[in-house]
């Protein structure tokens, strides 16, 4: 039996690029830097390490849904080791929210075999850490947030799960969806031979469209997202306060206390 | 489905071993602010767990009108799907209006899983909540609803803020980041009406099995609860060196904290890290002292009411939202300001 692992990632706006905006609110995904999602490269990680102890019978399969360009992080999970890529885009699931693109998602995978599903914890242009839960709810299956170490046995999962205040270890039976932490695993390199065969091996990619999606249109893009934008703006600085440059060490010391002593602190 | 029939600010009263957690009193205090903006104004605290309903009591204090209880052996520990069995069940039964989750490490899982159970849609990590118009403002040709939870949050990585509404389905849901609402000063002795309520549990595929549950107990202060911190970053320059923070604390009955520079380099422990992958703090003062101010940082702290930054680079960023900036030695000023307090606290007795 072959045990099938997709791994679900997404291209992100590299946040030290900067960030742009369309006028109705969405973002402009197209004018800034792309990279892998931080947190899905550990669980990419994660599940190329699964398939390095039994390379046979593991068959990893990133999965991602996004502009055409988002190619590009399926390049490099096929690069890194994953064995096909699936890019799900289309014009009508533009604009989703969480809702919408967990049910787009989950719609693909409902048409695609699995055993286990890896998603990231959270992305770093969103930071909303729905997708992945909201996936699993969609499929039926149980989720396990938070993973900081994943093991396989069998049919079952075990899990190092994070809370605030320690963690659990966790078994699910699989199928099941985990939610990798960035702390999991430091990713591997892409190989020479493998950025080669990500270019070469054209039969390693598939596109679906929405004709490919096993969900109602009620649920998909723009139209299917219960959340919408009021606004959105770039981040106001507050109002600078009082920046002094002393003459001496002593003068400064003065004046902090000055100012906390006038705020009744001490 | 009627929107109308939704009604009643409810909040997630998130406990861990059956001691209510913080950010629970931090949604009420939000809930009722929230509530004297609707026509109802009833605060509902949904509690799950197994022997919990002695807790009801304290969140009267901290202002809920009603409590509503699902007690269960089932929800011992946090596990994801009983639950959203439960939450999902208590919000499809009483139908809240609005249902707030803190931002936590239980939230963060149990939001999205109940939001995509009951078909509605969840904001993530709220630092701002209130009630207004959507759209903002009128637009031609469509109807601008009244009342609406309006919802704000940052995003990439606090680089932007994003105010989001959920006209169209109930309830309206977010998560709310901790350390952001205000508690209210508890009402000795207040009562909320209890509401006992069984969902029914039965063990399906996507309950999972606990071996092992670790807390990793920390001995030191919360940095969320201090009223003073006192922050060093990398500009501190080692873990020795974090001794003139310490004394500086000392004078003021405060507590040091620290930049993710620090916690990477070793000199602090993970829990004292303000900022977006750490905690967010607002305390009534805080010191940034040898903090470049790095928007991660920043995203952390910026709510502080008075923010006092030392640092020898007076283009650091973080003089951007600093109260009182000081462009200075760190090495020489914080002994002499711990001085100088000393001798003004032995001033005033």
């Amino acid at each position: 039996m072959i045990m099938k692992i997709i791994v679900c990632v997404k291209q992100v706006p590299d946040t030290a690029g900067g960030v742009k905006f369309k006028p109705d609110g969405t973002l402009d995904r197209a004018g800034m830097l792309a990279i892998m999602n931080p947190d899905d490269k550990a669980g990419l990680e994660a599940a190329l390490r699964i398939k390095d102890a039994d390379p046979e019978n593991v068959k990893v399969t990133a999965v991602t849904m996004g502009l055409p360009k988002a190619m590009a992080v399926l390049r490099e999970a096929v690069a890194m080791g994953a064995d096909e890529g699936l890019l799900i885009t289309d014009r009508v699931l533009g604009g989703a929210d969480t809702w919408a693109t967990s049910s787009t998602i989950a719609g693909a995978l409902k048409n695609m075999e699995y055993d286990l599903i890896i998603t990231g914890r959270q992305a770093i242009d969103g930071d909303t850490a729905q997708v992945g839960p909201q996936i699993a709810e969609h499929l039926g299956i149980p989720t396990i947030s938070y993973a900081k170490e994943i093991s396989v046995e069998g049919k079952s999962v075990t899990v190092k799960r994070m809370f605030d205040d320690g963690y659990m270890i966790v078994k699910a039976e699989m199928p099941c969806l985990i939610t990798a932490l960035s702390e999991l695993n430091e990713p591997r390199y892409m190989t020479p031979g493998g950025v080669f065969d990500s270019f070469d091996k054209a039969e390693k990619y598939t596109t679906w469209g929405r004709d490919k999606l096993d969900v109602d249109d009620s649920n998909i893009g723009l139209k299917g997202s219960p959340t919408q934008i009021a606004k959105a703006s770039d981040k106001v600085a507050k109002g600078k306060g009082t920046v002094v440059t002393p003459d001496s060490p002593q003068e400064a010391a003065d004046c902090i206390a000055a100012a906390l002593l006038e705020k009744n602190i001490i | 489905m009627s929107l109308e029939e939704y009604k009643g600010v409810f909040i997630y009263a998130q406990q861990v071993d059956n001691k209510l957690s913080n950010i629970a009193f931090e949604l009420l205090g939000k809930a009722r602010e929230l509530a004297a903006d609707l026509d109802e104004k009833k605060v509902t605290a949904v509690l799950l767990g197994s022997g919990v309903e002695n807790l009801a009591d304290e969140l009267a204090e901290y202002g809920a009108d009603r409590v509503i209880v699902v007690d269960n052996p089932e929800l011992k520990d946090y596990r994801t799907e009983p639950y959203t069995h439960a939450l999902a069940s208590v919000i499809n039964e009483f139908k809240p209006e609005i249902m707030l989750v803190g931002a936590t490490a239980i939230g963060r899982d149990l939001g999205p899983r109940t939001s995509a159970r009951v078909k509605t849609g969840l904001t993530a990590d709220c630092t701002k909540l209130e009630i207004g118009d959507f759209p903002l403002n009128p637009i031609p040709g469509q109807e601008q609803k009244h009342k609406q939870l309006l919802m704000t949050r940052p995003a990439f990585g606090g680089n932007t803020i994003a105010t989001i509404a959920c006209p169209n389905h109930r309830p309206q849901m977010a998560t709310v980041r901790p350390g952001v609402m205000q508690k209210i000063a508890p009402i000795a002795n207040a009562k909320a009406e209890v509401v006992k309520f069984d969902p029914g549990f039965e063990r399906n595929n996507c309950y999972v099995d606990i071996l092992k549950v670790v807390k990793e107990v920390s001995s030191v202060a919360d940095i969320a609860d201090a009223k003073i911190l006192v922050s060093g970053g990398r500009g501190v320059g080692s873990k020795e060196n974090f001794k003139l923070l310490e004394d500086l604390a000392e004078v003021l009955n405060a507590t040091v904290s620290c930049s993710r520079a620090v916690v990477d380099s070793g000199w602090m422990p993970k829990e004292m890290q303000v900022g977006q992958t750490g905690k967010t703090v607002r305390p009534k003062v805080y010191f940034a002292i040898g903090i470049s101010g790095a928007i991660q940082h920043v995203a952390g702290m910026e709510e502080s009411d008075f923010i006092v930054a030392i640092n020898k680079d007076e283009n650091a960023p973080i003089f951007d939202v600093a109260d009182l900036g000081i462009v200075g030695d760190l090495n020489k000023v914080v002994p002499l300001l711990t001085e100088k307090l000393k001798a003004e606290k032995a001033k005033k007795g």
